[in-house]
């Protein structure tokens, strides 16, 4: 009995997103996808703990909620006279029940449907994370920042939009592919959301989904692996994850890069990072996930070296700000350049951004208080130090600031 | 728009805030108050004396009833609250979740009503 439900359980861990993108990417209606996978779930919770677990559990659940959503398209079909709709729903509507692993990968599909540019951006990485992966609306929302309602509604708008506007569900033609590659893969790295903490403080904001974003890389990267930015994101996550144990002192306490043990760094992660940022060199076609992971991969060799070359992070941040000037990039070489070269180089840099762009963001803060204390200048320090205390949001960064500025 | 930030803070907290003024509690929210002015949000706030000084009246049944202590018994009460200027209730919750209060105590956000000389004194 319990068996059976830990099977239910796996199934949907493991199949959830590849039989919600197959089911949904002929109808192009993801609502009533999520319904119909919903509905063959729960009847697999009753019927398998009787029955027995089936042979091929994921062909069982396809089976169960195609022909539920078989059933909706005859009853639409009666109601509304809708002749296409069920043709357009399942031309092999009538087959056997699949194999296994024989129906297609359409995850890779349902992902660029996500971070397609007819959805708002601030959606996409929700929108992922629920049709992907499963997640519930309200964790979602905790991570996100809104209420849980609220997020639940405005994904169930946006995925009336994906039927509404007639999103296709298909890899982009060549001429916009990296673009819309592009989108997809920022919205994976929003979820990562733990950022960069090469900086002198890192803000982590909200709640981690580091492992349900390198879980999404490698989905793409399953179905495409000859596109190297894919393969630099993925690389960029497992650096940055490979130090997750590193950041927390055994007390909780928040604990910087330059004074992380690398002995506590994942050496299989930073193995699998090397591998994945090797590949996609290969192809000679830099851009900005291989800039970043290259910037990490600098940062792991300190644990053979036993030094960080910041004059090659530089090089990179660089290159990095050239391809995507992001205000983060640009802190963050500002923090490297000042390693390298010495603060004052380093606060010439951050002299330079807009200071109406950095009101609220908080690793420009860290850094700036970290430099004018390395220069001495102690009054301007606290002040720093202040402002970046007061757009914290995890209270182990504040802790560690507050104990910075004395 | 207008949003009132209620801040309800733990026993501690409030224990915290009493004295001496250099403990990282007080720390956190002077930085947090200047972080809210340099970006331009802060409309105004005050900060309440401790739960125990206060005092609740109501009429019932045309009986006066004042009793001595807050309307709810909470293990967090209100212990002040913060008026923001912002474009949408997204970058209130953000402010929200930067205040110190929010990792010991709690933080509700209320969106301000119609100002009140266009409710209720203006006829």
């Amino acid at each position: 009995m319990e068996d059976a439900r830990g099977t239910v359980e796996a199934v949907a861990r493991s199949s959830y997103g590849r039989l919600l993108a197959y089911l949904s990417s002929s109808t192009r209606d993801v609502a009533e996808a999520e319904d119909a996978l919903g509905e063959a779930l729960v009847s697999a919770l009753a019927s398998w703990p009787v029955d027995g677990v089936p042979k091929q559990p994921d062909a069982w659940l396809l089976t169960a909620a195609r022909h539920r959503l078989i059933d909706q398209a005859r009853r639409r079909r009666v109601r509304e006279e809708h002749q296409e709709s069920l043709r357009r729903l399942f031309p092999d509507a009538t087959a056997p029940a699949v194999d296994g692993d024989a129906f297609p990968d359409r995850r890779a599909e349902l992902l660029f449907v996500c971070a397609h540019p007819a959805i708002d951006s601030g959606l996409h990485t929700p929108l992922m994370l629920q049709t992907v992966l499963g997640l519930d609306a309200a964790r979602i929302a905790q991570a996100f920042l809104v209420p849980p309602a609220t997020m639940g509604q405005r994904l169930v708008r946006a995925k009336r939009k994906i039927l509404d506007v007639g999103i296709p569900f298909a890899i982009p033609e060549p001429h916009e592919l990296p673009s819309r590659l592009e989108a997809v893969l920022e919205a994976i790295y929003a979820a990562y959301g733990l950022g960069r903490d090469d900086a002198a403080g890192v803000d982590s904001h909200g709640e981690n989904l580091a492992d349900e974003a390198i879980w999404l890389a490698r989905v793409v990267r399953q179905r495409m692996p000859d596109e190297p930015e894919v393969r630099g994101l993925l690389a960029l996550m497992l650096f940055c994850d490979a130090r997750r144990a590193a950041r927390r002192a055994p007390d909780g306490r928040y604990v910087p890069l330059s004074e992380q043990d690398p002995a506590a760094w994942s050496v299989d992660s930073i193995r699998e990072a090397e591998a994945e940022l090797g590949a996609a060199a290969r192809w000679g076609r830099p851009g900005r996930f291989q800039m970043e992971a290259a910037i990490q991969s600098v940062h792991a060799d300190r644990a053979q070296s036993g030094r960080t070359d910041w004059a090659a992070i530089v090089v990179f941040y660089d290159h990095l700000v050239g391809l995507a000037p992001t205000l983060g990039a640009r802190v963050a070489r500002a923090a490297a350049v000042a390693e390298a070269r010495g603060p004052l180089d380093g606060l010439a840099l951050l002299d330079e951004i807009d200071g109406a762009l950095v009101a609220t963001y908080q690793p420009y803060w860290a850094v700036r208080a970290h430099l004018l204390r390395s220069l001495g200048r102690a009054a301007e320090a606290a002040e720093a130090y202040d402002r970046a205390i007061g757009l914290a949001v995890d209270p182990a960064t504040r802790e560690f600031l507050l104990a910075r500025r004395g | 728009m207008r949003y009132a930030v209620l801040i309800y803070e733990s026993p501690k907290d409030f224990e915290s805030r009493g004295g001496d003024r250099s403990t990282p509690y007080i720390a956190a929210w002077r930085a947090y108050h200047k972080a809210l002015v340099a970006a331009g949000v802060y409309v105004g706030g005050e900060p309440l004396k401790d739960v125990g000084t206060a005092t609740t009246v109501r009429l019932k049944d045309g009986r006066r009833h004042v009793q001595d202590g807050p309307f709810v018994e909470a293990k967090e009460q209100l212990g002040g609250f913060i008026i923001l200027d912002l474009p949408s209730i997204d970058e209130a919750l953000e402010w929200a979740a930067r205040c110190p209060a929010a990792a010991t105590g709690a933080v509700e956000v209320r969106p301000i009503d119609a100002p009140a000389h266009e409710t209720i004194v203006a006829t």
